[in-house]
């Protein structure tokens, strides 16, 4: 008996994975059952269904990028410090000094690939018509997790606290103070008063939700720090799990069923 | 030496790297081509002469001129591969300038979907990727090009560029092709690939391939390239321009044209609420898991029309074109601080009042009652009111009778007026850019008291 075979037959292999392995066609049928992280998928599927040409693969590295910013994420909370004495610096550490620095340039481009890889994923996904029924919701859905991932995008771009950027989000989110009725340079925000008293001010609209300060600073760098690493991620998450298995009982990823 | 060199020889050897690869792709390219086993019919008297021929030639072309920039690099000064002054000069007049940009892009969408049969064509394609390849590297020669197109998170636009204009061409590639077998009766492309197969392991082995191939790709571009950090931030040093993150610069250019509160909350609302609606008001049930677009030209056309020129468009012109102050500049064009653009633009409202009546600009009152002064700012406004309105309210019945006939009967009423609406929100940016630059337009409605301006 060689090495691999005795590893194979022992209670704890045989404990973790419940079949033999996925050599014969009952078994690769079994391991998509009985496997966490594959049972995800189905079976068996059309082929047409996964050529690359068609599917450009793009939901699918959207996805794995998403895990890559967890990941380079999680060991950058490890070192990044969310304050006005610690940010920029820890930053600057993590270029020039720190072992497998090279986590933040991973996370950032990372994060620009993910913007582009999500567009370009919609794009196949509406040039295929795949929104149409029974998948209209799940485009919805896939509109919300565009949004979430700018969103993530922008908190995060104000994280190394240099320039490029406070003065990025400073430009962005300066939009928040013309909010219609609640932004104090909207239109209407005179109408929210009470007694002849501004309820909507620069210390209190939109844009100060926003960034909870009249301006970008520290209040503002803990509060897109929570948004980026906890907060949205987790939303996103959610709305990913919601996204696949929609994608499952809607009968694969396009046609009608 | 200079101090802003248009050659270094770094730039020289990367430039040299860059064709030598290009070569490389154009070589698999002939061997293509003459396995292929084409030939002109005859040119200049020679006869059989394989279609290969210009391409061999062109590859050894590259090659050379690849090699040369690898060897001599020692001296930038004397190199001479640069791009010549006219054409820089000639780009940078057509593109520092918003008319000519946006018509410039008009010209090639209308293009692009007039002659899909055409430039889907391999060979028409691969012409294309070279050119746009001997342009981005040519332009490299260029110091004020570097400046901007070599900024750290602006490379990664360059790629979408490319990969954008790639699945473009795709899709176009693909339904062309469906399009011609619908018409003639046969399979699709996608029907031909029906039957079932496994997932293990035809789709797992192809997501554990990408995630390796991705893997890679990260940790290459993580060491080839320094993710940026600028000067500790500073809230008194105000950098000139100052710009959003690149992916919001399409939504920044709006401001040109409109107010933060369109421009930065409105118009990006409505886009959002307009994409979550498609499925809803698009009833055609054709093309749904095969690439056509003869099956369904409006929804595509006006999805291409908004991604292509208005978002991708103009997070281009974001990033690479608007310099310091908001203005325009060339590919080529230095950043210069003290560049001048005359700004006249003037208001609807001013123009009506003061320059077809002949009259002063009604003003409020400060010391009349509210009313009163409302009721001054309305008349001031109210040719703007009369036109906003009737664009939102009138034109899309106006549009369910004529035009757009066939679809509101398909759809009934509520549907259509969603989409009436949608389409004329999304031509509002290209009619107030057009309204603009013919008549110096700057708001139809302006109430500065109020911050309501459209």
């Amino acid at each position: 008996m060689s090495v691999g075979e005795y590893i194979r037959e022992s209670q704890i292999w045989k404990s973790i994975f419940r079949h033999p392995a996925p050599y014969d066609r009952r078994n690769r049928a079994v391991v998509m059952l009985t496997n966490f992280f594959l049972h995800l998928h189905p079976v068996s599927v059309k082929q047409g269904g996964i050529a690359l040409s068609y599917t450009w693969c793009m939901g699918g590295v959207t996805f794995f990028l998403f895990l890559v910013e967890t990941l380079t994420g999680v060991l950058l909370m490890f070192y990044y410090r969310p304050t006005l004495e610690w940010a920029f610096t820890d930053i600057r550490a993590l270029r020039d000094v720190t072992t497998l620095g090279i986590m933040r340039e991973i996370h950032r481009w990372g994060a620009h690939a993910m913007v582009i890889t999500v567009w370009l994923h919609m794009y196949r996904v509406f040039l295929t018509g795949s929104y149409k029924p029974p998948r209209e919701f799940n485009w919805v859905v896939g509109v919300l997790l565009l949004v979430l991932t700018l969103l993530l995008s922008f908190t995060g771009y104000l994280l190394p606290w240099d320039q490029l950027a406070i003065w990025a989000i400073t430009v962005g989110s300066n939009m928040a103070r013309a909010t219609p009725v609640l932004g104090h340079e909207g239109p209407g925000f005179q109408l929210l008063n009470l007694g002849g008293y501004d309820l909507i001010t620069n210390a209190s609209d939109a844009r100060f939700l926003l960034l909870g300060s009249r301006f970008v600073g520290e209040e503002t760098l803990n509060r897109f720090y929570i948004l980026h690493c906890v907060a949205i991620p987790l939303v996103v998450a959610t709305l990913i799990a919601i996204h696949f298995w929609r994608v499952r009982k809607d009968g694969g990823i396009s046609q009608p069923l | 030496m200079e101090s802003h060199p248009d050659l270094t020889a770094s730039v020289i050897r990367g430039l040299g790297w860059l064709y030598l690869i290009m070569a490389v792709m154009n070589l698999f390219w002939t061997i293509n081509v003459f396995q292929s086993g084409k030939a002109y019919e005859s040119i200049a008297g020679f006869k059989h002469i394989p279609k290969a021929a210009p391409w061999g030639l062109y590859t050894i072309v590259l090659f050379m001129i690849g090699i040369v920039h690898v060897v001599f690099d020692s001296s930038p000064a004397d190199f001479q591969f640069l791009l010549p002054l006219g054409f820089k000069n000639l780009v940078d007049v057509i593109i520092a300038n918003p008319i000519s940009y946006f018509a410039v892009s008009m010209v090639i969408f209308v293009a692009m979907i007039w002659l899909r049969k055409w430039w889907t064509k391999p060979t028409v394609a691969w012409v294309l990727l070279n050119a746009s390849m001997l342009f981005l590297g040519v332009s490299m020669t260029d110091y004020d090009f570097r400046q901007i197109v070599g900024k750290p998170d602006n490379v990664p636009i360059v790629g979408m560029l490319f990969l954008v204009g790639f699945f473009t061409w795709l899709y176009f590639y693909k339904s062309v092709e469906n399009d011609r077998r619908i018409a003639a009766g046969e399979p699709k492309i996608e029907d031909e690939q029906s039957e079932q197969v496994l997932v293990w392991p035809d789709l797992v082995y192809t997501e554990m391939i990408c995630m390796l191939l991705l893997t890679a790709l990260l940790i290459a571009w993580g060491i080839a390239l320094q993710a940026p950090l600028e000067e500790p931030a500073s809230a008194v040093k105000t950098p000139n321009p100052s710009k959003a993150p690149w992916y919001f610069l399409g939504l920044q250019e709006m401001l040109v044209y409109y107010d933060p509160w369109m421009a930065g909350v409105v118009l990006p609302s409505v886009i959002l609420v307009g994409l979550m609606a498609i499925p809803y008001i698009d009833f055609n049930t054709k093309g749904n898991g095969y690439y056509t677009f003869e099956e369904r030209k409006f929804s595509i056309v006006t999805f291409l029309f908004g991604f292509l020129p208005l978002w991708i468009g103009m997070i281009v012109l974001g990033t690479f074109i608007r310099g310091p102050n908001w203005n325009m500049f060339g590919l080529y064009e230095y950043w210069d601080v003290h560049k001048l653009e005359v700004l006249n633009n003037v208001d609807l409202s001013q123009m009506f009042w003061v320059d077809w009546l002949g009259k002063p600009l009604p003003r409020p009152d400060a010391n009349a009652s509210t009313i009163t002064q409302i009721r001054t700012i309305l008349l001031r406004e109210w040719l703007g009111f009369v036109l906003i309105l009737a664009y939102l309210f009138i034109l899309p019945p106006l549009m369910a009778v004529t035009v757009f006939r066939n679809f509101f009967v398909k759809m009934g009423f509520l549907r259509f007026m969603v989409l009436a609406n949608l389409i004329l929100l999304m031509a509002a940016l290209p009619l107030k850019m057009a309204l603009r630059w013919a008549f110096t337009l700057k708001y139809i409605i302006s109430i500065p008291e109020w911050f309501f301006n459209i």
